[in-house]
């Protein structure tokens, strides 16, 4: 059996999640802040790729950066850059499509904190990113450990998105699951197997991480 | 000095109210807050340390102004610096007894002194939730001075401690205050008690 699908589906899962959670924390913070209007729009922009078919995103995201159309090629012409048909655009795609599993869950915990708790750190004379740092941050572990085991396994199971930009080329951009899928088409259900129960055993254990630390970060309040 | 006179409308229920405060407070002083609930006290102590904004007026402290509705000056509370004890302590849960002091200040000396009156000393490696109710607010005053604050401002500071406790720590806080000449003030629903320590009393009507 062919393992480079599984590689390229663990080192696309690892990609996405540090990226997301480089992209994610900041976002999340700034959403948690205020009641701006406009802030409901981008939420709404943020959320969409937990309800919209994934099948539209790749689609949009295809047409988006093909190299034919106005900014795949401004990026090509300018930043020698192709997200089409590459790892690059797996990557891409996998951001946005992961999105809201990182922010959500970060968003929803910073909120939840009492205002008290900035407040203090603020009339002590440390700045928002001090406070961010020192005070909000090491009080929401627990829900941004889920986020990123979340987003790390939500990333695992893509499909639609990743061959609607991806394809499927060996070794670039045929990950797991598009590697079962090949694999059902050609008859070869034997090998088709093998990578959903690799696939089935990583996510099992990755979900069975977040409960095991979920346990022993929060306290049920009843007895 | 303080000078203090500010407008600003509160949302209550079905409908709004207005927190019209004029006052001037003297360098070194201690003031007691009392009126009725919902009035707008803890309010008012959120205004002065930066954390609400007020409708109109201004704040003036030592002849700076911290705000003025009508030069749009508002200083953020990292620099207006006022020592704050919330009702709810807003204690980190994520630090120590020690951590929450060495994050406000790098004084060891003053540290161990706020430790010592507070008989926190031995309690200095705990976090808050291994704390009992009184000691969580010993450390938010202590937290609130590590700063050595030239305003301190206190929403009901002493209502978890038992009559002894508070009685000893009132004492040392007051020299205290005395040293830094600290211009406290203190909300309280029970200004009896605050009686050794106040040399002011400000009533915030309807």
């Amino acid at each position: 059996m062919d393992l480079n699908p599984i590689w390229l589906t663990l080192k696309l899962a690892l990609i996405t999640t540090i990226l997301l959670l480089i992209i994610g924390l900041p976002l999340a913070w700034w959403l948690s802040k205020g009641r701006a209007f406009y802030k409901i729009f981008l939420e709404a922009i943020v959320t969409i790729p937990l309800v919209l078919p994934p099948s539209v995103l790749g689609f949009y995201l295809l047409i988006a950066f093909s190299p034919r159309n106005g900014l795949g090629k401004w990026l090509l012409q300018n930043f020698n850059l192709q997200f089409v048909f590459s790892f690059k655009g797996l990557v891409l795609a996998s951001i946005i499509y992961s999105l809201p599993f990182m922010v959500g869950p970060i968003k929803s915990a910073l909120q939840q904190l009492p205002k008290s708790l900035s407040e203090a750190s603020y009339s002590l004379g440390k700045s928002k990113w001090q406070t961010f740092i020192n005070v909000l941050l090491p009080n929401i572990k627990a829900p941004l450990f889920t986020a990123l085991v979340l987003t790390f396994a939500h990333t695992l199971g893509e499909f639609g998105v990743v061959l609607m930009i991806g394809g499927n080329i060996p070794g670039v951009t045929r990950v797991a699951s598009i590697a079962i899928y090949d694999s059902v088409e050609q008859m070869d259900y034997a090998t088709a197997n093998n990578y959903s129960l690799i696939l089935f055993a990583i996510t099992f254990l990755v979900v069975v991480a977040v409960f095991i630390f979920n346990k022993y970060q929060l306290k049920s309040p009843i007895a | 000095m303080i000078q203090v006179d500010i407008e600003k409308k509160l949302k209550v229920y079905k409908g709004n109210r207005k927190l019209k405060v004029t006052h001037v407070f003297s360098k070194g002083s201690v003031t007691i807050i009392s009126g009725e609930s919902g009035v707008g006290k803890t309010t008012f102590l959120k205004i002065l340390a930066g954390f609400n904004e007020l409708d109109n007026g201004y704040i003036r402290v030592e002849g700076k102004e911290w705000v003025n509705t009508q030069t749009k000056i508002n200083l953020p509370p990292q620099k207006r610096l006022a020592g704050f004890v919330f009702q709810d302590y807003a204690l980190f849960p994520n630090m120590t007894v020690m951590q929450h002091l060495q994050y406000a200040t790098k004084d060891e000396k003053w540290i161990y002194k706020l430790l010592t009156i507070t008989k926190l000393e031995t309690f200095k490696e705990h976090q808050p939730r291994h704390l009992s109710g009184g000691q969580q607010q010993r450390l938010a005053i202590i937290r609130a001075l590590a700063t050595k604050p030239s305003i301190l401002l206190m929403d009901e500071p002493f209502s978890a401690l038992d009559f002894e406790i508070k009685q000893y720590l009132m004492f040392e806080l007051n020299a205290i205050f005395k040293i830094l000449g600290t211009t406290v003030l203190i909300v309280s629903h029970n200004p009896h008690e605050l009686e050794n320590i106040a040399t002011n009393r400000l009533i915030i009507q309807i």
